[in-house]
């Protein structure tokens, strides 16, 4: 028997209602191997091991009336232990945001998602590394700690949700929740070799995110599979009038058979490559890694069509505007009234300077600096309004495209994991980190992460599927297809083995 | 373009941000290398191009207007730094 630790969320899911291990031994092996892993992956800001075993012992008394009595519905994930960013709110759980400012804070409220999650029966564990208020690309500006690559601990994981992908990577645990603004779940999938999800825009509730750019922010999932992802996705999606952004849609039922039954279950399937995210200067074998991934689609029956999104190369300065902007809106709140630590000052205002001017670290102050910039009196038409008119000619390039085909396809990011501290000294190249994920962020559309191939260092290299507004279902069928074919998705860390 | 320290300073002011003169520095010029990259969205014509205001199609979200339980006292001001008498305490805004 395999460890269980190694087994994906399906198969825990079946294994824990046939009695095969209880939940208790399977939130102890995850806690186990957390505890073990930590010291050089670093991946957790909060854990919750007394808390997490008591619910797994719940979960097991459950489980055994249930077998003995199977009438009534089993909730899907009882018994099942996942990790949740720490930008998401958990009851009674400290949420830090990755932020000092925010080091102390208890929300007295679960965020939608993981509200969801928990009545699915789900076990929370811990909340994950994250760089400050979501915003980087690599942990590396978390106020605490830098989460290392469990493929390569002197490589960042990504960001910004990079201590979720990590602990999956390192097959911690079967999934987890991250938040996707600008490429924040597919690209620390990408560089840690997972599967993940950025649902459309509106999908998923906001409620109880701690908002970072409310326009493009959105809640997704990580695992190791697309079969694992889909299934977080149905029942973290859906309508909530917490979020007045999510849609009263019905959330599809997503049924992702076994076995690739014939030779072309792709056939019908228009599959768009763009030619603008093959440019100079992505890393030779992320090109030839993803090309191949798309031949083998072709084989599988797709039919590849060269297409064109010609806005793309705005996106980074139209991403770089508008982000901020909601940005030093959205983090207005942070004053050292209502919560947070506080720092002394003779009246209010003194407060208000000293408490943000201290707590705040210095990419959340650079941009809240950005974003005031761009709203500022005498600038906002040239900066903010620009910005927002180029957004809707990449949102149109979408909308075009997708008359013409059903997907695109497209590396995640122009290179593999990075070495950590490459880029801490110029944010504008760990922007550039983010060229390729921002567009689906811009034009709300969902994309989905996943392993297509290795480079030369044995680091994992992402592909993205994007789709039109509401067809995460297409997203996964075709990954889950891939994923039938290949074993990229199964390939695990040696180091820890 | 790059920006003047005053106006670095003057960002700062409406950000409710205290610098320090390291840091006015610091992103002087990181700023203005930013800014720089995104000039170039200036030289796109988008005259008859509307802003987008939201990337789904807008549609009105009405709720019925009726009163249900929010958040206990207690909850709200657990996280407070400073309370007196269940209400946050901050120092005079008015002297």
């Amino acid at each position: 028997m395999p460890e269980l630790t190694d087994l994906s969320l399906l198969s825990v899911v079946e294994a824990l209602r046939l009695g095969e291990f209880s939940s208790l031994e399977l939130v102890q092996a995850s806690l186990e191997r957390i505890q073990r892993l930590e010291p050089s992956l670093q991946a957790f800001l909060t854990l919750v091991p007394e808390q997490a075993l008591a619910q797994a012992r719940a979960a097991d008394r459950r489980l055994v009336a249930w077998r003995r009595e199977p009438a009534a519905p089993l909730p899907t994930l009882l018994g099942v232990p996942v990790a949740v960013k720490d930008v998401l709110c958990v009851a009674g759980l400290r949420c830090t945001c990755g932020s000092r400012i925010l080091e102390n804070f208890i929300p007295p409220f679960n965020a939608t998602a993981v509200e969801r999650l928990l009545s699915a029966g789900a076990i929370v564990v811990g909340k994950t590394n994250t760089d400050e208020f979501a915003m980087g690309s690599s942990t590396e500006n978390s106020a605490y700690f830098t989460t290392h690559n469990p493929w390569d601990l002197e490589r960042v994981p990504g960001g910004s949700s990079g201590g979720s992908a990590a602990t999956v990577a390192a097959r911690a645990l079967p999934a987890a929740l991250g938040s996707d603004t600008g490429g924040s779940v597919r690209q620390p999938a990408s560089f840690c070799g997972i599967t993940g999800l950025k649902p459309t825009y509106g999908r998923v509730s906001r409620f109880g995110l701690v908002a970072y750019g409310s326009s493009l922010d959105v809640v997704g999932a990580f695992g190791r599979n697309a079969s694992d992802v889909a299934l977080m996705f149905t029942l973290i999606a859906g309508h909530d009038p917490l979020d007045a952004t999510t849609l009263d849609l019905p959330v599809p039922v997503i049924q992702l058979n076994g076995k690739v039954d014939h030779n072309h279950p792709l056939r019908g399937l228009r599959l768009g490559v763009p030619e603008e995210y093959f440019i100079k200067g992505i890393q030779t074998e992320v090109e030839k890694a993803v090309r191949a991934a798309i031949e083998i689609l072709e084989r599988l029956g797709a039919q590849v069509k060269p297409i064109s999104l010609p806005h793309t190369e705005y996106a980074l300065p139209v991403y770089y505007l508008i982000a901020p902007a909601e940005a030093s809106a959205n983090l207005a709140r942070y004053d050292g009234i209502r919560y947070g630590p506080r720092l002394p000052g003779e009246a209010m205002w003194d407060i208000f300077f000293n408490t943000r001017g201290e707590k705040f670290g210095p990419e959340v102050k650079r941009r809240i600096m950005l974003g005031t910039y761009a709203l500022s009196a005498g600038y906002y038409d040239a900066y903010y309004g620009q910005a927002q008119k180029v957004r809707t000619l990449i949102k149109r390039d979408f909308e075009l495209a997708f008359e013409n085909v059903d997907l695109i396809a497209a590396p995640v990011a122009p290179t593999t994991a990075f070495r950590i501290g490459e880029h801490t000294d110029d944010p504008l190249a760990m922007y550039l980190e983010d060229i390729f994920t921002l567009p689906a962020n811009l034009a709300g559309v969902p994309g989905l992460a996943f392993p297509v191939g290795f480079d030369h260092q044995g680091l994992p290299v992402g592909m993205q599927l994007m789709g039109p507004h509401f067809r995460e279902d297409i997203l996964f069928q075709v990954a889950h297809t891939y994923q039938q074919v290949t074993d990229w998705h199964e390939r695990k860390p040696g180091i820890f083995s | 373009m790059t920006l003047t320290l005053q106006e670095v300073e003057h960002i700062a002011q409406l950000a409710r941000l205290r610098l320090t003169e390291a840091e006015k520095t610091h992103y002087r010029e990181q700023l203005s290398a930013i800014l720089d990259h995104v000039a170039r969205l200036q030289t796109l014509d988008t005259s008859g191009v509307l802003p987008t205001s939201s990337v789904l199609p807008s549609r009105r979200v009405l709720r019925s207007d009726e009163p249900h339980p929010g958040m206990t006292r207690e909850d709200l001001l657990r996280n407070a730094p400073e309370t007196e008498q269940d209400q946050f305490r901050i120092p005079p805004v008015f002297e």
